[in-house]
């Protein structure tokens, strides 16, 4: 196909995705956030068990990767006294490769110092609304003969509360692997397999397709402690943290949208946190990353803050009614 | 044989999964935010028939399904069988009604079909995507009724009926999607 007639047919979904990155600025320029071009080429890219970074040749000199996100780039300026910022910017993720997966997308991360997750949730339900305004015309989406009302507020939901409604399961948060297979022992379970496992076998299974059936977003929120990454616990019940992700139903299933969290700011929590997913990473046989200590310093002079990431190609699936990420894409991975 | 790997599964492999066979009939990467990847795989069952979907964690291995699939050669019905003839050394296989399911509506003496087999057992009988088979039986469609997307019967040299659009005459061959089990366009011969 000539480049003339490859461009005829995306000339509509660029002219959407860059009406929508002009939204998003305007959206974060109004509320007072400052864009941030956060680097891409870092010593760490961060320790996550379950993130692949790319490793870039530095030609003899000390290792670098590609971010997997900015994050603490980001923490170590609102460390440095910036109240709100954003970063929009591509971020790299190896072996992804899915209907919702491409190892290179597009992140949009926003950082706001005194703000509770709960209020910063409301701003991505503003963020969502509104671009579906400008989009589609109003805050909803059609899917199939489905309509997805966006209003706000959105339904909100924890993750204990899913669990007990749709798997008949009182989940705590800091039970052991052997007590959690115990209790999800009415559903298939893989035969081995970490907490974290058991865990989504059984959201995967049973809980998205739930969500998937509503016409409304679910914001679900108290997040278990063992998937707590860089989420702080909640100060009345340290059996879970301040982490919440919105889930929208789509043409293309359930879209897991955004990962936000009530901002770990205690050095010592998170250095421990980073070393026992070391420790992870080594047991399981995955590359061992060098911890960052500039980001770890940093963190003791970090105020409360909420953070939240949010994938825009996703965003702009839904907006666009997209089956697959490639349908969003200047260049689908295939067209390379 | 060895072990499958996540990445191994796509369309058309065929896997053991608690000791029954399955081939996969669509498998998607799907990867939670903060856990690991899956792959949301759709499967039939190649025992007893029925779908079934399993989230099935990107590190595990996956055990392949001891299944041969052979090119085979139709040659007759007996009783309620469908005899088969392998290619290279000629030995014949009767296949059940059931395993046949519906293919023998498309099925003509002498086609190739693909037939897979588990512990020597014949379990699925695939048949080319397009057949061109012969009308025996159509009447012919009602003058000035040639619009849109009106069909009528037609029984075929198998002795199946399928709906044909009204230009489409007795004697003619026409070309069948056995996948949709549906009309595509008319022959010439």
């Amino acid at each position: 196909m000539s480049e003339r007639a490859r461009l005829v047919g995306r000339l509509p979904l660029l002219r959407a995705r860059a009406r929508l990155n002009r939204f998003l600025r305007d959206f974060f320029e109004q509320r007072g956030f400052l864009e941030i071009e956060a680097p891409i080429l870092v010593p760490s890219p961060g320790l996550e068990v379950h993130l692949d970074a790319f490793s870039v040749d530095n030609g003899g000199a000390s290792q670098r990767y590609l971010i997997t996100s900015p994050e603490y780039q980001m923490k170590r300026l609102v460390a440095g006294g910036l109240e709100r910022a954003y970063s929009l910017g591509k971020v790299f993720r190896r072996g992804e490769r899915g209907h919702h997966h491409n190892p290179e997308f597009t992140m949009l991360e926003w950082y706001a110092v005194g703000w509770s997750w709960d209020e910063l949730a409301t701003s991505v339900e503003s963020l969502i609304a509104g671009a579906a305004e400008v989009l589609c015309g109003r805050a909803a989406l059609t899917s199939g003969t489905r309509v997805i009302d966006l209003q706000l507020p959105w339904p909100r939901s924890s993750v204990r509360a899913l669990f007990a409604e749709h798997a008949g399961v009182a989940l705590d948060g800091d039970e052991d692997v052997r007590t959690l297979r115990e209790k999800l022992s009415a559903h298939r379970l893989p035969a081995d397999g970490t907490w974290s496992d058991l865990f989504f076998t059984v959201f995967l299974d049973v809980i998205e397709p739930k969500l998937q059936a509503l016409d409304r977003p679910t914001l679900v929120h108290d997040w278990p402690r063992p998937l707590s990454a860089l989420a702080r616990a909640r100060a009345d019940d340290p059996r879970v943290v301040e982490r919440f992700e919105a889930y929208i139903p789509s043409e293309s299933g359930l879209l897991e949208l955004c990962n936000g969290f009530g901002e770990l700011v205690d050095p010592v929590e998170q250095r421990r946190r980073c070393e026992a997913d070391l420790r992870t990473r080594a047991e399981l046989g995955l590359a061992a990353y060098p911890l960052d200590e500039k980001f770890l310093a940093a963190l003791g002079d970090m105020p409360d803050a909420s953070g939240v990431a949010l994938g825009v190609d996703r965003l702009a699936m839904l907006l666009l009614g997209a089956h697959d990420i490639s349908g969003v894409l200047p260049f689908a991975v295939e067209e390379l | 044989m060895s072990a499958y790997d996540t990445s191994d599964l796509k369309k058309g492999l065929k896997i053991l999964i608690d000791g029954v066979p399955y081939v996969v009939l669509e498998a998607q990467f799907v990867k939670p935010g903060k856990g690991a990847a899956f792959i949301r795989t759709k499967m039939k069952n190649l025992l007893y028939g029925g779908n079934i979907e399993r989230n099935i964690r990107s590190n595990e291995k996956i055990e392949p399904a001891d299944v041969e699939d052979r090119p085979m050669t139709y040659l007759f019905k007996e009783g309620d069988d469908f005899v088969v003839m392998d290619q290279t050394n000629y030995e014949q296989t009767p296949i059940s009604k059931e395993v046949m399911g519906d293919n023998w509506k498309w099925l003509k003496d002498n086609m190739v079909v693909q037939v897979t087999f588990y512990n020597g057992r014949p379990l699925d009988v695939q048949l080319p995507n397009f057949v061109d088979l012969k009308i025996t039986q159509s009447d012919p469609g009602a003058r000035g009724d040639t619009s849109g997307n009106v069909l009528k019967p037609a029984t075929l040299e198998t002795g199946a009926v399928i709906g044909v659009p009204l230009f489409v005459n007795e004697g003619e061959t026409i070309k069948i999607d056995t996948r949709e089990g549906a009309y595509v366009e008319r022959v010439k011969v």
